[in-house]
């Protein structure tokens, strides 16, 4: 702190060792003992090297397989052999009515869940906060997460179980005489259905940070809050709600940032079901054109177009929420 | 402060046990469902919550080998292999990078933390996969999903939390980085190790895409057999038990349903146990 505080002055005679004595002592000794830094090093590279080379292998190698999207890619003749097409396959790709189709799927589904979905974790956490029973908080909080874990194929067969022409609800439903419902395979009901699940799903887990969060207000404020005679609406207003905000956008900017993915796995089980009308998304799109229809040059071109608008998003997302947190520690 | 109102207590309890049953009755159903004789199931119209005569013919046929008993052994095989893999991995290229002094390491970090921001996509991992002659083998479901970033940084994050005068300590005692990793900072880590070992476990349990596209539906894992059979509903080119059933295949596929979930709840109360330590939240704030 002193250091800091000499160079803001703007004295220049600070020498290295003068400025941070602790760590040049330390680091003198450490040059000096058995195992000395360069050798230390070695062995940590190579440590390294088993992680390293699944991302050069795996992420970076994947990567360059990018360019056959600007290439009429003929499985035959390989990567190198296929002809390049430049800017063809993104030029079809933009003129496709079907890719808009997702595209514009996506962002609703995104949307809807923005608007749907988010709120729960939050309302949740705030029940589950003002609970004073643990034992009771701890349980629901179990179960609560619990449908985190489990794979998208077992929650879409549940909620076909569930919500389905045979299911649970049609069935007391039926026996109740009122009409049934028709949910599950219907277009319709679609993105709702999807939404529910993302809420059954994730909801629970979502807690977990907003719980962290609110965990961290101090309890005098509310206190102080309630000797002024503010009843629990108003602290709620006054003294919960502004000490989360931070946490809550910086969500939902992270979630504005990955709005072009949309449980992939979640529509890719049901698109079936429901037709791609309600339930093509940009990733099922790649799949669909590319695994399915063979056309691999214009499904890796749809792919590259999704990831780099999508890190682009991600990034200013990111940037975002940094200069908002700055903000927030000068308040 | 003021006692809470009556009717707010209501409310919340209400809403408490509405959660609750939200998450359980579905479970209950599959359960009840597959216990269930298959008279039962079809006289109350595809599901029962509770069986009255429970019998676990279902369970014995598809246990008795066939496809479900395959998946299963596949499933298993899986998550076990690709989790002592992946632990590996993302041990030990958290603990170098956690070290402030590893050559490369900057670089290392922020290449590691790009793919996060760029992932490959699904085609050119394909044809990776294919190149490297992995179609149709079991290492394609582990090896191109090897590590998670995610888990990376809290396991970094941890062993930089690890205070610096025991490593300091080992180090004066003459031990190499291969040593304090194995004899210092592993037994000091085993929460978060418990933690990121059952999130990469459950990941392979319940991954079913990647063998849809690599993998020929006899090498299949449980979840994909599990999506054709109950998802999509689509018969398998032989039977999901090892003879022709006598039951009403609705059993059946709550059978395997079950057999898909008990592993996650097995294994649940020791990932709750593990990351309410807090673990998880600390690497969350970071």
């Amino acid at each position: 702190m002193a250091a800091v505080v000499r160079e803001r002055a703007g004295t220049e005679a600070v020498t290295p060792s003068r400025r941070r004595p602790t760590g040049a002592f330390r680091r003198r000794k450490g040059f000096q003992s058995r195992k000395s830094g360069s050798r230390g090093n070695r062995a940590l590279f190579l440590l390294m090297l088993p992680g390293l080379g699944y991302f050069l292998l795996f992420h970076y190698g994947a990567m360059a397989g990018n360019v056959i999207a600007f290439k009429d890619y003929v499985p035959f003749d390989g990567i190198w052999g296929s002809p390049w097409v430049g800017l063809g396959n993104f030029q079809r790709m933009f003129q496709d009515a079907e890719f808009w189709d997702a595209v514009l799927n996506t962002l609703w589904i995104a949307v809807l869940q923005i608007v749907f979905y988010f709120p729960v974790p939050l309302a949740l956490a705030l029940l589950l906060h003002t609970l004073t029973w643990t034992t009771v908080r701890r349980f629901v909080q179990s179960v609560a997460y619990l449908p985190h874990f489990i794979s998208w194929v077992i929650v879409v067969a549940l909620f076909q179980q569930v919500l389905g022409d045979t299911g649970l609800v049609n069935g007391y439903l039926g026996d109740a005489g009122l009409s049934t419902v028709d949910i599950i395979g219907n277009p319709d009901a679609f993105r709702p259905l999807t939404v529910a699940q993302v809420i059954w799903k994730d909801a629970g887990w979502g807690t977990i940070i907003f719980l962290a969060a609110l965990s961290q207000v101090d309890e005098q404020q509310y206190e102080a809050a309630a000797i002024d005679g503010a009843g629990p609406w108003r602290r709620f207003w006054h003294v919960t709600l502004p000490a989360i905000r931070p946490v809550i956008v910086l969500l939902l900017i992270m979630r504005l940032g990955d709005i072009l993915s949309v449980g992939f796995e979640q529509m890719l089980l049901q698109r079936d079901a429901v037709g791609p009308e309600a339930a093509e998304i940009i990733d099922t799109f790649v799949y669909y054109q590319g695994m399915v229809g063979g056309d691999y040059g214009f499904a890796a071109a749809a792919g590259l177009f999704k990831g780099v608008i999508g890190a682009l998003l991600v990034y200013a997302a990111n940037k975002v929420a940094h200069r908002l947190g700055e903000q927030g520690v000068y308040k | 402060m003021e006692k809470p109102r009556p009717l707010t207590q209501a409310a919340k309890a209400v809403a408490l046990v509405a959660v609750v049953l939200l998450v359980c009755v579905p479970f209950l159903v599959i359960l009840s469902t597959s216990l269930a004789s298959p008279e039962e199931v079809v006289d109350n119209g595809g599901w029962v919550l509770w069986p009255t005569e429970p019998t676990i013919q279902a369970y014995r046929d598809i246990l008795d080998g066939g496809i479900v008993t395959h998946a299963l052994g596949v499933s298993a095989g899986v998550t076990v292999v690709g989790t002592l893999f992946s632990l590996f991995c993302t041990v030990t290229l958290a603990y170098a990078l956690s070290r402030p002094g590893v050559f490369g390491g900057r670089p290392v970090l922020l290449l590691v933390l790009f793919t996060f921001l760029f992932p490959p996509g699904m085609i050119p991992s394909f044809l990776l996969v294919k190149e490297l002659g992995l179609l149709d083998s079991y290492g394609s479901l582990i090896f191109p999903v090897l590590i998670n970033v995610f888990n990376l940084v809290v396991l970094r994050g941890f062993f930089q939390s690890i205070p610096d005068e025991l490593y300091e300590a080992a180090r004066l005692d003459g031990a190499g980085d291969w040593r304090v990793l194995w004899s210092v900072v592993l037994p000091l880590s085993k929460a978060a190790l418990a933690v990121v070992g059952l999130f990469y476990a459950v990941a392979y349990w319940n991954s079913w895409f990647y063998a849809s596209l690599y993998l020929e539906s006899d090498h299949w894992p449980l979840q994909q057999v599990l999506r054709t059979y109950v998802v999509a509903g689509s018969g398998l080119t032989d039977t999901a038990t090892s003879e022709g059933t006598v039951n009403a295949p609705q059993t059946v596929q709550m059978a395997v349903l079950v057999i898909a979930t008990v592993p996650i709840l097995l294994v649940y109360p020791f990932l709750q146990k593990y990351f309410t330590k807090g673990v998880l939240t600390g690497a969350i704030k970071s």
